[in-house]
């Protein structure tokens, strides 16, 4: 299977991509590391006429401190998300989560912006910059505005980004010291969960001081479980503390149906993935 | 058309391609290297991993332009002198194949993993190669030569 042909285009500052994106305008679709768009060239079911590659784009990769943030370029890939000290150190959260997205091949390709630009509910980024309440930075010709995580992710596979805008970075606050972990369901390796769970925790001693959480795959977009975050301050980190906190965990979602599990399946999944996941990132 | 000059198991080559041309479609219709496998067509399989720029990658997941100025190493550029390479040599030993279709990205992948970590244990190894999928052998003999290649001792 190959693509419909295109034209390409590969400018080398975000300048030029937004001239090619305003004059191509609906007759055009950006590549990022091409990982889930190319799949969907090839199976024809998008054909661009042209596609503008940020690839060449060496302002948009790389991860920086910015004060209480950390700002990670949307053309970092994966792998380099996944390796970064200070992602480990500050959004440790997102280190987890990168660790098991989808195979070593994809993660040198995929990239971090274009994954969340790609905005699949089932996608494993979308979860955890929501619970760590992310702001992604979009650029078009009139400058850059910044939206939350919270307001990022619309619909299935829609964000806030416009048709004249791209997607430069990420901007994810600080969460130093706290526990992090990504429970992700699969039935087979490299597979998109079926659900997963990305929890982070910032414990003292025993108890729970905060929590956050988001759920992957529960509904059209990423989603946080507040009521379970709420319901998780001043706990003891125990399995039965956290077990009672994580029966609402399903409150609010509207999951998929489909041959992997039915919507049910679904909800009492989140509630079994949610309880591992804080007792994992509480450290208990 | 667009015009590429990728540097292809150790030698420059310079192509006019059609912008949509697959990296894998290039390696093999343009440049013969047939070495390079197309498995599922879906970027599952991972029968077609190449190296660009030193690192993995499914060779149907990137298109011949976007390799343009890089470098690229295939199963075919591994042997020096004749020699195989050690991980080819392990997969040899450990007859770490039956049909052989998965090899060439198998052993791609599997010397991706130990440029990362040079002495896995039996779950990286596995995890490690979890973008490849080989539908004969049950991985057992792969991880073997894994573990072969990585010069530690071999489990029964």
């Amino acid at each position: 299977m190959i693509p419909a042909q295109f034209d390409y285009l590969a400018p080398t500052t975000v300048e030029d991509a937004l001239v090619a994106l305003a004059e191509h305008g609906d007759d055009a679709k950006i590549i990022a590391g091409g990982q889930s768009l190319l799949p969907v060239l090839r199976m024809r079911l998008n054909a661009p006429e042209f596609v503008i590659d940020l690839g060449r784009i060496e302002s948009l990769r790389g991860v920086t401190e910015d004060g209480d943030a950390l700002v990670i370029g949307a053309m970092t890939t994966h792998s380099d998300v996944g390796t970064n000290p200070l992602v480990a150190e500050h959004a440790a959260l997102i280190t987890k989560a990168v660790e098991h997205l989808a195979d070593a091949q994809v993660r040198h390709r995929g990239t971090f912006g274009g994954a969340l630009a790609h905005a699949d509910p089932a996608g494993d980024l979308g979860a955890p910059v929501l619970a760590l309440d992310a702001e992604f930075v979009i650029t078009g010709s009139g400058g850059e505005r910044r939206v939350s995580a919270a307001d990022f992710f619309e619909d299935f596979m829609t964000t806030a980004i416009g048709d004249d805008e791209i997607l430069t970075s990420v901007r994810i606050p600080k969460h130093t010291g706290w526990g992090a972990h990504y429970e992700k369901f699969v039935r087979v390796a490299h597979q998109w969960p079926i659900v997963a769970v990305a929890a982070t925790v910032r414990a003292e001693g025993g108890t729970i001081a905060e929590a956050r959480i988001g759920l992957t795959n529960m509904g059209s977009t990423p989603l946080r479980a507040t009521t379970v975050e709420q319901a998780l301050v001043g706990q003891p980190a125990t399995d039965e503390a956290v077990r009672r906190a994580a029966e609402s965990a399903a409150e609010g979602t509207n999951p998929p149906s489909d041959l992997n599990g039915d919507a049910d399946y679904r909800r009492h999944l989140a509630t079994v993935l949610t309880r591992r996941a804080v007792l994992a990132a509480a450290g208990a | 058309m667009a015009r590429i000059e990728v540097t292809v198991d150790g030698a420059q080559v310079s192509d006019d391609v059609e912008p949509r041309m697959l990296l894998v479609q290039y390696l093999r219709e343009k440049l013969g290297k047939t070495g390079t496998v197309i498995g599922c067509d879906t970027s599952n399989c991972g029968a077609c991993t190449v190296h660009l720029d030193g690192r993995s990658v499914k060779s149907c997941n990137v298109l011949a332009v976007q390799a343009d100025g890089h470098e690229v190493t295939t199963i075919e550029g591994l042997a020096t002198d004749g020699e195989l390479h050690p991980m080819q040599a392990a997969f040899h030993e450990c007859h770490a194949l039956q049909c052989g279709f998965c090899t060439p990205g198998m052993i791609m992948q599997s010397i991706d993993l130990l440029n990362d970590n040079p002495k896995p244990d039996e779950k990286q190894i596995r995890e490690g190669i979890e973008g490849n999928l080989c539908r004969c052998t049950g991985y057992h003999n792969i991880v073997r030569a894994v573990q072969t290649a990585s010069g530690q001792e071999v489990g029964k």
